[in-house]
């Protein structure tokens, strides 16, 4: 497998470049700048970073005020504090009034491994998804996240982007072009599409390379934009392939497996798996061994492509 | 005062001194309580403990377990009347640990208590293990809460305290909070609600070690004037040496006499307490010791 590639790194310096290109770019925090990688901004631009302590719902608001300022705010912290702890905060100074607040968030789901429950954010999505006007993307390596971060900062309006805590292996190419609200086709396949986000990306590569090895050819879908969800990609992937799994480091309910079906089951019904986690919270332990207790490596969605092959008929 | 000493049970448990069938709090008097020499000893030992149990796992919190050791301590070896065979006892003294990254420093004492073996520290962070990188309240025995979100402790113990004085139970509620954790707009709001209900049943502990993640909280947010900023929402201050067992347990013995308010003991802690490298190290808020700091470390424990 390709060296993984830090894709906080990748956001910290993007915050940089960003930085110098445009005054009004500023960056706050939640005394966890050395996590996010914040810490690269603040010492560029160290007038323009805002630790705000270990107080997160403030730090929304104070970024919502930013905002409406004319400034442009990326805000940062764990991805089960934003929005987690700040919903309402989220919601009524951010979403509702339609302010350009970008809220990057890192150490999403359960790759956080070690630190367990308090700190895996496994239905921040659900939420995120829930509050209209507020953009969802989730970037698959570091090249994605530099694209992502950039295009984030041109475009007006609020974001949630949802970033992890350890590296990926780089899935794109230098070339590769962010398109907001478009899926990526990674690969190509006619008997299933595997439609995949974030660290499942990889996962969902590899096993559609298995799969080919038995002879069972897959389409993958890279689909970082998660709101609002590609529905002509989706719809496209179901007519063509007349199969769906769906991959996500989140829990089944209210993530990207929630908008597939939504879509499918409006437009174009068909066979439909889930990869995710099964509505409940995971632990402590080493970052394979949770993806292999909670059903998210290559096997798995293995298994799943299998059903879904063989419930088309 | 004291009800219970650690080692002592602990031994005794094994020995089979100790009556299953017993609740031996309910027999205060019955254990003789630790000398300073002997809580001495046993803060080492916990520190130990802290060092091996993270260093072996290859992650965690050092820096903000080793401040609260002494606190924690003095707690369990001299104040607090709890059962460690019993650790649903409804009349229990409460301790809830808010800052949950310092689950090792807990385990490390209530595994010192006989709540669990203390071999069983050593699955700290692992899979199917019962210590959780921070403290899970539906897996550990006697653990009070779940936590590791800042922020959200004192008011889960204003509503324990609440419901001791609804129950007319005799428990006390302690609750140790970190430095930074005090950013948290929820602590403020804890505060002044737990004053407004006068709930002299409830003592919180600061651990006073001056770092967060980020930096000093001088640098990354001011909390000072600290003690003034408790007091006037109402609460009852007290200073404290926050490594000396005897200021720790005067100051615990004073908040047991304050009526019609709510105790905060600020306890000033050096973070990283008795490892060299890591005492006022940020570095080592949340990084595990290589093996080979971990044998310095524990060098300078023995
Ligand atoms: C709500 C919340 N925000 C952020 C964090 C990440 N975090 C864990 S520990 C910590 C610093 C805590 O500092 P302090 O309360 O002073 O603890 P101590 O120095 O005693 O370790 C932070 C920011 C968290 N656990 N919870
Ligand atoms: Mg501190």
């Amino acid at each position: 497998m390709a060296p993984s590639v830090s894709v906080r790194e990748a956001y910290g310096k993007t915050l940089v470049e960003l930085g110098r290109q445009n005054p009004d770019v500023v960056v706050l925090d939640a005394d966890l700048s050395r996590s996010t990688m914040t810490h690269f901004f603040a010492s560029e631009f160290p007038k323009r970073i805002f630790d705000c302590g270990i107080a997160e719902q403030n730090m929304v608001g104070i970024a919502a005020g930013l905002a409406a300022s004319g400034k442009i705010p990326f805000a940062s912290t764990f991805s089960v504090f934003i929005p987690g702890r700040c919903f309402d905060q989220v919601r009524m100074s951010v979403a509702q009034p339609q302010l350009n607040v970008k809220l990057v968030t890192t150490h999403s789901g359960i790759t956080v491994g070690e630190d367990g429950t308090s700190h895996q954010a496994i239905e921040d999505l659900a939420l995120a998804c829930a509050l209209p006007g507020l953009t969802v993307v989730v970037p698959a390596d570091a090249i994605e996240t530099v694209r992502v971060i950039r295009m984030a900062a041109a475009t007006e309006g609020p974001f949630y982007i949802r970033l992890c805590r350890p590296g990926l292996p780089l899935v794109h190419n230098e070339d590769y072009r962010f398109e907001l609200g478009k899926a990526t086709v990674m690969r190509e396949g006619n008997r299933a599409t595997i439609i995949a986000i974030g660290t499942m990306v990889a996962t969902a590569l590899e096993a559609a390379g298995n799969l080919q090895q038995a002879g069972i050819d897959c389409r993958v879908l890279n689909m970082s934009t998660l709101k609002p969800v590609d529905e002509a990609a989706i719809v496209r992937a179901a007519r063509d392939t007349g199969a769906i799994v769906t991959a996500e480091e989140h829990l089944e309910h209210g993530g990207l497996g929630s908008a597939v079906a939504r879509v499918l089951a409006r437009q174009h019904p068909v066979p439909v798996e889930f990869v995710a986690i099964k509505d409940t919270y995971a632990e402590s332990g080493p970052p394979a061994e949770l993806l292999r207790k909670y059903g998210l490596t290559a096997a798995d969605i293995e298994r799943a492509v299998r059903t879904v092959v063989e419930r088309k008929g | 005062m004291t009800c219970f000493t650690g080692e002592l049970l602990s031994s005794a448990v094994m020995g089979g001194i100790i009556d299953e069938q017993k609740p031996m709090m309910q027999q205060p008097g019955e254990i003789k309580a630790l000398s300073l020499a002997e809580m001495q000893a046993i803060a080492r030992k916990l520190r130990r403990h802290i060092v091996t149990m993270i260093g072996s796992v290859g992650s965690g919190h050092p820096g903000g377990s080793l401040s609260a050791v002494e606190i924690v301590s003095t707690l369990y070896f001299r104040v607090l009347r709890h059962n460690p065979r019993d650790p649903q006892w409804p009349d229990r003294d409460r301790f809830i640990l808010s800052k949950g990254h310092a689950a090792p420093m807990l385990y490390a004492t209530l595994a010192e208590c006989g709540y669990f073996p203390v071999e069983e520290l050593s699955t700290l962070r692992k899979l199917n293990s019962r210590l959780q990188g921070h403290t899970d309240h539906m897996l550990t025995p006697g653990i009070e809460m779940t936590a590791g979100s800042l922020g959200q402790g004192l008011s889960f113990s204003t509503g324990v305290a609440l419901a001791g004085r609804l129950d007319s139970k005799p428990y006390q509620v302690y609750v140790l909070l970190g430095d930074g954790e005090c950013d948290e707009g929820q602590v403020w709001e804890a505060a002044m609600a737990a004053a407004h209900f006068k709930l002299d049943n409830l003592v919180a502990i600061v651990d006073r070690n001056g770092l967060q993640i980020d930096g000093w909280t001088c640098d990354v947010m001011g909390l000072e004037p600290f003690n003034s900023k408790w007091s006037s929402f109402g609460w009852h201050v007290i200073e404290a040496d926050g490594h000396d067992f005897t200021r720790l347990e005067e100051a615990f013995s004073q908040a047991k006499t304050i009526k019609g308010q709510p105790t905060v003991i600020i306890a000033r802690t050096t973070k990283g307490k008795g490892v060299s490298f890591m005492e006022n190290n940020a570095d080592f808020h949340g990084k595990a010791p290589t093996p080979e700091q971990v044998e310095i470390a524990l060098k300078e424990l023995e």
